[in-house]
């Protein structure tokens, strides 16, 4: 009865409007039995932390093809810090060089995933990491 | 802090209009937390201000985007909105895509909206359980309207009135012959009809059947002729400004109709019945299904049942005779 359900948001930031993968991962998480919010593409990192509060996600998962996930990734956990909402858990994913992955993880993203990244291996990472918060 | 104390602090919160405190309450509200409960004893006294709208139609018919351009006619009459939006929850995983927040991501950094998506987690009739909850919570926000976008599944989705004080059914041209016109449901609900995508053909046959039809009801409560309201696409702004115009100001004449004539209390009180109904039924039926769980007695009744020693019936009334007392 009383059991907490995980909710992930899956959100696009910046110009690029490529998101078949980021809705093929919305699917996966939803046949993994969890509620998925997805925004769509377009998304300024500014709309993303609030909604991201609003619909009180457990973790946020951006994805980004563009080039500017140096400066996109990194301003979602730093909004979210400012609404209060530092628990909420930030991963990334999309064409995302090796030597931008430490810059990334001391901005406060927690994983990342790069293109054959396995559904499967991104669905353990949520199950060992993720746990829904009090 | 004592509990109490933590609790005052969160309804102080929550009437200033403090986001996260207040999707954290809907979110223990879905969850089912005994704190929610006790929370929504506090909130439910300052509850009833604002005018609830329930939006319904099926899928595809266009009500998030509609709902995002409505959103944009309130706020330039300086009105703040909230908006509650049901997708469905997989029957096999329990998962769900939450999608309606798409096509309203325009709002998401103006403080005066709150769009929280919601999944049905198995209810029926197109809202959630937790849909009636999360309206009291946006009422004290202090949010003057609330839109309740329903999950669309059809015909049978009538369970939005129950929740909003003006109902508006979604319609699109071509999506069905004239027999869909008279069955009951979902027809015989709105208090305004949309006819969305009317640029498309067949936009004026359906508004004529509509007008047929409502011509055939024996009698509208109040005098109130539900108007028919034919909505181009959203992406030719000007055929879709001036109408959606003429919704929200036929959706404010409709609350002036319920409060002049006294028909306002009475959707009231109906909703108060089905809220006193669903707690009655969390009250009495949760702890005894609770209670048969966990003594393990549920296992023992479902085996009787599969080997026709008993039925459903004599069973409940037993347990009900034994737990009521």
């Amino acid at each position: 009865m009383a059991e907490r359900r995980i909710r992930i948001m899956v959100a696009k930031p910046g110009l690029d409007g490529h998101d078949r993968g980021a809705r093929i991962l919305a699917r996966a998480f939803r046949d993994a039995g969890y509620e998925v919010i997805y925004t769509g593409c377009h998304q300024t990192p500014e709309q993303i932390a609030a909604a991201a509060v609003q619909e009180d996600v457990d973790l946020v998962g951006l994805s980004c093809l563009s080039g500017a996930h140096g400066y996109l990734f990194p301003r979602v956990v730093e909004l979210l810090k400012e609404k209060g909402a530092e628990d909420i858990t930030v991963i990334g994913g999309g064409i995302i060089p090796d030597q931008d992955f430490q810059k990334l993880y001391d901005a406060g993203i927690k994983a990342i995933f790069t293109p054959g990244a396995t559904l499967d291996s991104i669905l353990d990472w949520i199950k060992n990491n993720l746990k829904p918060r009090e | 802090m004592t509990k109490n104390m933590e609790e005052a602090e969160q309804l102080k919160k929550i009437k200033a209009g403090d986001v996260r405190t207040a999707s954290r309450l809907i979110r223990n509200i879905e969850d089912e937390l005994p704190e929610a409960r006790t929370a929504l004893k506090r909130i439910f006294l300052d509850t009833g201000r604002a005018h609830v709208i329930g939006i319904t139609g099926s899928p595809g018919a266009g009500k998030s985007t509609l709902v995002d351009a409505m959103i944009t006619s309130f706020r330039k009459m300086g009105k703040t909105v909230g908006v509650l939006a049901v997708d469905p929850t997989s029957p096999f995983t329990g998962g769900a895509i939450l999608g309606d927040r798409i096509r309203m991501q325009r709002h998401a950094e103006d403080p005066g909206v709150f769009v929280r998506s919601l999944a049905t987690r198995g209810a029926l009739g197109g809202l959630s359980k937790a849909v009636g909850d999360a309206v009291h919570v946006l009422d004290v926000m202090g949010k003057d309207l609330i839109l309740i976008e329903t999950v669309g599944t059809g015909q049978q989705e009538v369970e939005i009135i129950n929740h909003s004080h003006t109902v508006i059914v979604v319609l699109v041209p071509g999506m069905g012959d004239e027999i869909q016109a008279i069955k009951a449901g979902i027809m015989e609900i709105a208090d305004i009809f949309v006819i969305n995508k009317a640029d498309r053909d067949g936009a004026n046959q359906l508004a004529n059947e509509l007008g047929s039809m409502l011509n055939m009801a024996p009698a509208f409560p109040g005098g109130w002729r539900p108007p028919v309201v034919k909505i181009g696409s959203c992406f030719e702004p000007q055929s879709f400004t001036p109408s959606i115009e003429e919704l929200t100001g036929a959706i404010a004449d409709h609350y002036r109709r319920l409060e002049e004539t006294g028909l306002l209390g009475d959707r009231m009180k109906r909703k108060a019945m089905v809220e006193i109904g669903e707690a009655l039924r969390d009250a009495i039926l949760t702890p005894i299904l609770r209670e048969l769980t966990k003594s393990g007695e549920m296992d023992l009744i479902v085996e009787r049942l599969l080997k026709r020693e008993s039925d459903p019936y004599t069973i409940a009334e037993e347990a009900a005779r034994r737990y009521l007392k």
